[in-house]
């Protein structure tokens, strides 16, 4: 392939000086750069320098109120930073261009070095060089021929010894040359775990980034808030926020559905902690579909519930007052518990009622108070998460909701422009509020909690672990192995007579007996390996080399 | 014991710790200060560099060379093993206080990354001599301990919710380690440098003659690297897999994971920059001290500037 390429980049370029300049050719200049070592560590930092704005900055998808008072503060930058994707970074072009070209970069560099590998894994280790004593590490010594060749040969005892700890083996001979005598020679191979390991982390990557692109295809995610005594079906409808990928068919959702039962909540009364969470329990019954029978469970943080694939976490809550609103006539035009929002720690909480069936319509934005407290700076606020000392403080407006404009209205805040307030008043369970101007009745009757679920499809994640597990593994492999190579020479220098036979057993001959080796580990190369010398010495051990003060 | 009796006890080890981790550094920088006056004594530097191995071992020429300062590099061993134990004393007793593992806040995050320092110099100092790093640990170590007692401390307390997971114990102590370890890279990254510039200039005088030569050091940031970075990305993994368990994604981008993120990519631009040409030597010494940095700010930046979900427990 490659040599299409240059013959079709270089027709009738007669300086053979220059780079080809073709479009082949610049494109084979491109692709070389791009899966350079150097653009690799470049796009590194640029995928850590692109992902700081995310963190330091409100997100869309994590913080979507903060965003906006961000944009409604900064009204120059706001709206270009938010048209350039600075709220959204990681869901942006030009990070996922950083990312995907590391990905291109990692594939382009990968692919090559597995065909070398596969191409080393198959081939025998090299043959001994000739001057093994020019080598890192090299231990040698010479057994005096005593008449009679003494225990085995060294070249098969070398070869059964480096087979039994998992080298890979070729022997081989020499001939003599000129002066040098003949010799024989083990040469062994291990390590190639190493490269494997770093094949495979690399291509653990590319797994991760499927199972993540699966997830965000396959998966969903919504978000619901269920009051006591309340329950939810998995339908599309019944979620106050809800978000699918591209190849979700939102008709078909899993068809469990569950009721929740009761919600217990603990707080730290006491210490410096005091106020801070201490457990949630949200008792549920659920049924897989809804001819099913119900079964009970309890989720709770870190116990989520599985059903039909999905899972429910349980991620918030908080308090729903129950109000019953009457207009000017005393009829009944709002009964229900609410859900409030909480603001702070404890649980100081803010929500509305619209009673649109009145006439005029009555809308009241209203204060849940737990353990209430008023001070001259803060006003009315909760002083403890826990319901001690529940109180409502209401404010009542009167006029048009502005629900019949056909403009999609948040049930947390209450459009006021075409109504007049009529007062306020703080009422404590059981009490009522006659309304200013004859306009009605306002009773508090009590207050059930309200737990939040996050529900979450998400069919890559197994693959994204499966691709995070392979990523440890290959990057140990890859590491913590060194590629190390042991040559074993056996030559036999005759001293006396020379029988030609490459074998100890010349009578007045010596055998020196090299044994040497080497890591091919490129960045520990400066580095003699303690691992190898000790695995060296063993083996010279095992041929019967002299110890280390004999020798 | 009452367990405000614990309490007490736990704060007065690591009381004690900190009042021998002081000596401890004071001992590191005499031994310091007394190889700069005779600096270029000996220089045990480059022998046997690539040839046949001369396997001498510092015991072997030991006795040849009474390096200045060995005895007070002597002492401050002995008083950072001891601070060590005093603190493990310490984190103990807080755990035992709390009723479950001595991280669940950032004061006893802090402390036993302390202790993680420590470690982790300690282990190392088994097996080859590391006195000339010493006051480089200490220093670290003690003003994680400062910190954590002046501006952290908080009452133990349960734990939030969130946190009751056996995840807390994997993801978190994995983290502690690397804290550690990165710290100690972080520390040989930099005398690297310092030596690699005296080196530069030919004559290695001061501070720098106390140091191994530039290639031992960096060989020796890159073996504490190459080990962490594997618990790192297991911390990392560790800590999605949690977060998938409580929130119900295992990766959405919260600051926390994002500086995680951040760590990991820088120190794994660093592990490349080792085997590119060009950027070995000073300039992945950098990386090496960048990814201490982001770690850095991934743990105190995020807990205490940051709307992080991170963001819990009393600091």
């Amino acid at each position: 392939m490659s040599t299409t390429s240059r013959h079709q980049a270089a027709p009738g370029s007669g300086e053979a000086a220059l780079p080809p300049l073709g479009t082949v050719g610049l494109l084979r200049w491109a692709w070389r750069q791009l899966t350079s070592m150097r653009t690799a560590l470049i796009l590194l930092f640029l995928l850590a320098i692109a992902s700081i704005p995310g963190s330091v900055l409100p997100q869309w998808g994590n913080d979507p109120i903060a965003v906006r008072t961000w944009i409604e503060n900064e009204p120059t930058t706001g709206p270009i930073l938010d048209r350039l994707g600075f709220f959204d970074v990681y869901a942006a072009p030009w990070f996922a261009a950083v990312y995907l070209l590391l990905f291109v970069s990692l594939v382009g560099c990968v692919i090559p070095r597995a065909r070398v590998h596969w191409a080393a894994m198959r081939a025998a280790p090299p043959a001994a060089p000739r001057h093994l004593d020019r080598l890192p590490e090299a231990i040698s010594w010479t057994v005096p021929s005593t008449g009679s060749p003494s225990g085995p040969d060294q070249v098969t005892a070398a070869t059964d010894y480096l087979r039994s700890h998992r080298w890979r083996v070729v022997t081989g001979q020499s001939p003599a040359t000129g002066t040098a005598p003949a010799w024989r020679w083990v040469a062994a191979e291990k390590g190639y775990l190493r490269e494997t390991g770093n094949l495979v982390f690399h291509l653990s990557l590319l797994v991760i980034l499927v199972g993540v692109a699966v997830g965000g295809m396959l998966g969903w995610k919504g978000n619901v808030i269920v009051r006591e005594g309340r329950g939810f079906a998995n339908t599309l409808t019944q979620y106050d926020a809800w978000g699918g990928g591209r190849f979700v068919d939102p008709a078909t959702l899993p068809p469990f559905a569950f009721t929740l039962d009761d919600f217990q909540v603990e707080f730290e009364r006491v210490g410096s902690q005091t106020g801070a969470p201490r457990s949630f329990e949200a008792d549920v019954s659920y049924r897989n579909s809804p001819d099913d029978a119900a079964q009970r469970t309890v989720i709770a943080v870190n116990h989520p519930l599985e059903v039909d694939g999905a899972k429910v976490f349980l991620v918030g809550h908080g308090y729903a007052p129950h109000f019953v609103v009457r207009d000017r006539t005393g009829a009944v035009v709002f009964d229900d518990e609410v859900p409030f929002l909480p603001q702070d720690g404890n649980f100081t909480s803010t929500g509305v009622i619209k009673a649109p069936d009145g006439s005029p319509q009555l809308g009241l934005q209203g204060l849940f108070l737990p353990t209430a407290a008023v001070d001259d700076v803060r006003g009315p606020h909760s002083i403890f998460p826990a319901p001690d000392d529940p109180a409502v403080f209401l404010s009542a407006w009167q006029g048009d909701l502005g629900l019949d404009g056909g403009v999609p209205q948040s049930v947390y805040t209450l459009q006021t422009d075409q109504m007049t307030q009529l007062g306020l008043e703080a009422l404590r369970p059981g009490e009522s509020w006659t309304l200013p101007e004859g306009a009605g009745e306002v009773t508090f009757t009590g207050y059930v909690r309200w737990a939040s679920f996050q529900i979450a499809y998400d069919p890559g994640k197994e693959i994204a672990l499966i691709g995070a597990i392979l990523a440890i593994a290959g990057m140990m492999c890859s590491l913590f192995i060194q590629r190390r190579r042991i040559w074993v020479k056996v030559s036999t220098n005759p001293t006396e007579l020379d029988s030609g036979q490459p074998t100890g057993a010349v009578i007045g001959a010596t055998t020196v007996v090299q044994v040497a080796g080497m890591t091919r580990t490129s960045s520990m190369d400066e580095l003699q390996s303690p691992a190898l010398i000790e695995q060296m010495s063993e083996l010279a051990r095992v041929l019967g080399s002299p110890s280390k003060e004999e020798r | 014991m009452t367990p405000t009796g614990l309490a007490e006890a736990s704060n007065l080890f690591i009381y004690v710790s900190m009042l021998a981790l002081l000596i401890a550094t004071i001992a590191f920088a005499g031994c310091f200060a007394a190889g700069r006056r005779r600096a270029p004594v000996q220089q045990p530097a480059l022998q046997g560099g690539g040839g046949v191995a001369v396997l001498t071992r510092p015991e072997d020429s030991a006795p040849a060379r009474i390096e200045p300062g060995r005895r007070a590099g002597n002492v401050g061993m002995s008083t950072t093993w001891l601070a060590f134990g005093l603190l493990l004393v310490g984190v103990v007793l807080r755990g035992i206080w709390a009723g479950r593992v001595p991280w669940g806040n950032m004061y006893e995050f802090s402390i036993t990354s302390a202790l993680g320092i420590l470690g982790v110099f300690l282990f190392l100092s088994t097996r080859r001599d590391l006195r000339w790093l010493g006051l480089f640990v200490t220093i670290p170590a003690l003003l994680t301990l400062g910190v954590a007692v002046t501006v952290l401390y908080t009452e133990a307390a349960q734990l939030v919710p969130a946190l009751k997971s056996a995840w807390l114990i994997i993801h978190v102590s994995a983290a502690i380690i690397c804290a550690g370890a990165f710290t100690f890279a972080a520390a040989t990254a930099m005398l690297s440098i310092v030596r690699t510039r005296a080196e530069r200039k030919g004559e290695v005088t001061g501070m720098a003659a106390r140091l191994p030569d530039a290639g031992r050091l960096e060989t020796l940031t890159y073996r504490v690297v190459a080990f962490s970075f594997p618990l790192w990305t297991f911390a990392v993994i560790a800590g999605a897999i949690w977060a998938e368990n409580a929130w119900g994604r295992y990766w959405g981008w919260d600051p926390k994971e994002t500086w995680a993120f951040i760590t990991w990519v820088v120190y794994a631009a660093y592990l490349h920059a080792r085997s590119t040409a060009g950027w070995r030597g000073n300039r992945s010494s950098w990386i090496a001290i960048a990814g201490w940095v982001a770690f850095l700010i991934n743990y105190f930046g995020v807990n205490i500037f940051v709307n992080s979900l991170h963001s819990y427990a009393g600091v």
